[in-house]
């Protein structure tokens, strides 16, 4: 063993130089990465819609952006665990629960006025903290084989009713399904919504499922009869894989219908910023007409509610739906939805 | 008491007790170690503490954890005992009989080590909505990890003592009895120590249940943290740690006292390989079954997905770079990892004082914590007390990854000290080399093959890590485990494709070091006769 010590000196000189470089790399790659980009995005929303955005807007001003893709929650409690030291400027979110709950802490900026002025109010942040980009509303897919148009339920609160057992897939963790919940705790109030939520437990046994997308597709698939979804997961996955392999449909609520829901997806800068100026023109540009054509027009399928711009491609437009009232404040940070959930045993 | 997993045969003869050196250097090397992998246990504490024992009980205790509990137990339970059969049944053909290819054959079972859970997962379930729940986890989690038993076992059988199978039979032990109560109980330890690890591993897995829509701990607590409910979350992973608790210390109590051994010093010698006759055709169609529902599977709906995946509306990180982070990462995690393993190898084995045997028992139960709750403690403890200094960069990157499969690495290195006989030491120490330069030109040569194997397991590890990957990634870089993911939940499975083939690619690597590092045992003789 002691002969070979040649042989081991070699082989450890080609370690050391292997750790070397490695280590050299390490370091170069961690002074190097985000070192460019102006500014920094946390981004909830899905990629391709902030790809095209964050494109238009480094075209648009030059300024560079690093984004960090995850859930929207994940990086709201990100933000809050980060505190003061936050690498992130702006975070943008699928849905306003995440935004308002980083209000309540006091994390965000003051959005400028004429950004605020390009949505509509009811659109927007009460304290104007943050801005809304774009909305969704909630309806069901359903896939004809299984279960007939006439079959369906007109009431969200319908599909509790035993007859749909084994029928519902459903998706508790899912960010977008909370709104609902809280609009059904409003109407009905908090016992009726625990009896719901049973209910829709005993029918979505088996077909429970983490997020949207999912249960877009296993419905598509034929795995599992209905669920509630927000409509743009039905046009992106047949955007995605064509429309000769849709097997599923959308339908509607009746209107006013507590689970007819419009969700809106917004945008903000973090208090903790060190580029508020930079982070504000982001935002500016999300609901300006460029940054608004930009969503209408890539497969993003939201509807765009700022600036006037009104996207074409063959959806219900947006000022046919009829909606529940149930606006932007009433929906909070999503916790009263957390807890029933919680206490219907779904999470 | 030794590491789980990895185990590959005792020193021969009686090892002679070297009086004490105090290992001074080592021990504080092991607490360091020790200090660092209790940082994600601490932050669950601090967590738990922090929003009282009231509201965690009030967590912990609520019909849902039932649920959990329930579904994450019977899995466990489930995979863990299919996982002992298929693997040790596949080691046993490959290792003891005269089945035809059997080189081939001792290669392709160990490859499904290197396709990520979550790929096997997404395989599966784009075939067919029958692999869903408990019956799709189970078949994906079995498929995905019975190499961790063969492995062991495989190294163990070769490793036997034929002599104990011949002195049973010629006191006139039926063939089934010998095989049931001689050549299995040979392989117990290997058997058990795999076993550990897959209970351990289906623990903390978390993208394969997710895609497969099966709820267990570790899914809730991803959903928890989403929630923006951290306590609750960590009460979560704190029920899941005791589980670990219960698997390490359940494998302490069947292990038990029994010993195995030789039954003489001296150079190993061969067993002769079983006939297998007119069983030939069934073994050889039940391994090709088992490698192609294994392996065939994932990769052919990869390659299915890469040609039939529509339009690709999505622009991510190209494979190149992402193959480049993800190569990078491995490879430091891996080096990291394997350094802080050796000190406790070592102590473990030329010290085997209480606390050193607690010290390296203890660092198993890291297997059992969630990515998502190392990836938590690394963000709370940086940025409370460092004031974000190396947040979300290449080196806290690694040292999260070192951690969160140190036990792995230590399986390996520990195994290899274990056979490194100290003698060899003593004499070059005799001979005036000093205990560093011992270190270096004995003890590290004996222990490299160990050190090989340690590496490529964590390098494994790493290039199919996503939870943890997700929270501590330098913002704007991806891995080619994150952005598949994204891919993946984005229902673009076209462009997910390719990044599973290279990931399956990368990883194919270590596989085979690892194949290798046990081929290096003796084999039993080819036919005797």
């Amino acid at each position: 063993m002691l002969g070979r010590s040649t042989g081991v000196r070699t082989g450890r000189r080609r370690v050391l130089l292997v750790v070397v470089v490695l280590g050299g790399s390490v370091l170069s790659a961690c002074g190097g990465v985000g070192g460019t980009a102006a500014l920094t995005l946390y981004s909830g929303q899905h990629e391709q819609t902030t790809q095209a955005l964050v494109s238009g807007f480094e075209k648009a001003t030059g300024i560079q952006v690093a984004v960090r893709y995850d859930d929207e929650d994940t990086l709201a409690n990100q933000i809050v665990t980060e505190g003061a030291h936050s690498p992130a400027d702006i975070i943008y979110t699928e849905n306003s629960p995440a935004l308002e709950y980083l209000q309540e802490r006091h994390l965000l900026s003051p959005v400028e006025p004429s950004t605020l002025a390009r949505t509509p109010a009811r659109f927007d942040s009460p304290e104007g903290d943050w801005v809304g980009v774009s909305a969704r509303v909630s309806v069901l897919v359903y896939n004809p084989r299984l279960i007939g148009r006439s079959r369906l339920p007109t009431t969200v609160l319908a599909m509790a009713d035993p007859r749909y057992r084994g029928k519902l897939a459903l998706a508790p963790g899912e960010t977008d399904f909370q709104p609902i919940v809280t609009s059904v705790d409003r109407t009905d109030g908090r016992a009726a919504t625990l009896r719901w939520l049973a209910g829709l437990k005993a029918n979505a046994e088996g077909h429970l499922y983490p997020d949207n997308e999912t249960i877009t597709d296993e419905v598509n698939r034929g795995a599992v009869a209905f669920g509630v979804i927000n409509q743009y997961y039905w046009y992106r996955l047949r955007a995605e894989i064509g429309a000769s392999n849709m097997h599923s449909s959308l339908a509607y609520f009746a209107p006013g219908d507590p689970g007819y829901v419009i969700d809106v997806s917004g945008a903000a800068v973090l208090r903790s910023s060190k580029h508020q100026a930079s982070a504000q023109r982001f935002l500016a540009f999300l609901v300006s007409p460029r940054g608004q054509e930009l969503i209408a027009h890539s497969d993003s399928f939201e509807y765009t509610i700022a600036s006037g711009v009104r996207a074409d491609d063959g959806e219900t437009p947006f000022d046919r739906l009829r909606p529940n009232r149930i606006g932007v404040p009433a929906l909070g940070d999503g916790s009263t939805a957390i807890g029933l959930l919680r206490q219907a045993g779904l999470l | 008491m030794s590491a789980p997993g990895l185990r590959v045969g005792r020193p021969i003869g009686r090892v002679r007790r070297r009086p004490a050196e105090r290992p001074g250097g080592l021990r504080s090397a092991g607490i360091v170690v020790g200090l660092l992998l209790l940082l994600p246990l601490g932050f669950l504490v601090f967590e738990a503490a922090g929003a009282g024992g009231g509201t965690i009980a009030h967590l912990i205790f609520r019909s849902f954890t039932g649920t959990l509990l329930w579904n994450t137990v019977r899995l466990t339970v489930v995979v863990t005992l299919l996982c002992a059969v298929l693997g040790t049944g596949a080691a046993w053909l490959v290792e003891c009989t005269d089945l035809p290819g059997r080189r081939i054959w001792a290669v392709l079972v160990v490859v499904p080590l290197a396709i990520p859970d979550f790929v096997v997962s997404f395989g599966w379930a784009s075939l067919s909505t029958w692999v869903a729940g408990f019956r799709g986890a189970v078949l994906v989690m079995t498929l995905a990890v019975y190499p961790l038993v063969y492995l062991p076992v495989a190294a163990s059988l070769r490793n036997a003592d034929p002599g104990q199978e011949e002195v049973a039979r010629s006191l006139g032990v039926g063939r089934l009895r010998t095989f049931w109560r001689v050549t299995l109980a040979q392989a117990r330890l290997a058997i058990l120590g795999g076993c550990v690890l897959v209970a351990l591993v289906i623990l903390a897995e978390y993208g394969a249940f997710e895609i497969l829509g099966y709820q267990t701990f570790t899914t809730e607590i991803f959903t928890e943290n989403n929630n923006f409910d951290v306590p609750a979350a960590c009460a979560l992973a704190l029920v899941l740690v005791v589980l670990g608790l219960v698997v390490l210390s359940g494998e302490g109590l069947i292990r038990g006292r029994g010993r195995v051994s030789r039954s003489g010093p001296g150079a190993r010698r061969l067993a002769p390989r079983r006939r297998l006759g007119r069983a030939t055709v069934p073994a050889l169609a039940g391994l090709a079954a088992l490698v192609g529902l294994a392996l065939g599977v994932p990769v052919s709906t990869s390659v299915y997905w890469l040609f039939e995946g529509g339009r690709h509306s999505l622009e991510g990180a190209s494979l190149l770079d992402a193959a480049w982070h993800t190569a990078l990462y491995g490879v430091s995690a891996g080096l990291l990892a394997t350094l802080l393993a050796l000190p406790v190898a070592l102590l473990a084995v030329r010290h085997p004082t209480p606390a050193h045997r607690l010290l390296e028992r203890g660092t198993f139960v890291v297997l059992a914590v969630p990515g998502v709750i190392v990836g938590l403690s690394f963000s709370y403890f940086t940025e409370r007390y460092a004031g974000g200094f190396l947040y979300q960069s290449t080196p806290l990157l690694v040292l999260a990854y070192a951690i969160l499969f140190f036990p792995l690495a230590l399986a390996g290195v520990r195994a290899s000290v274990a056979q490194a006989p100290p003698a060899i030491e003593e004499v070059a120490r005799s001979l005036g080399l000093g205990r560093l330069a011992v270190l270096r030109r004995v003890t590290l040569p004996l222990i490299a093959p160990g050190l090989a194997a340690a590496f490529s397991l964590v390098f494994l590890s790493v290039v199919t890590e996503l939870t943890a990957t997700l929270m501590l990634l330098p913002t704007g870089v991806q891995t080619l485990a994150t952005q598949f993911w994204a891919y993946q939940q984005n229902l673009s499975y076209g462009q997910a494709a390719p990044f599973a083939l290279v990931m399956i690619g990368v990883a194919a690597v270590p596989s085979y070091v690892l194949g290798r590092y046990f081929d290096r045992l003796p084999a039993r003789a080819t036919v005797p006769t």
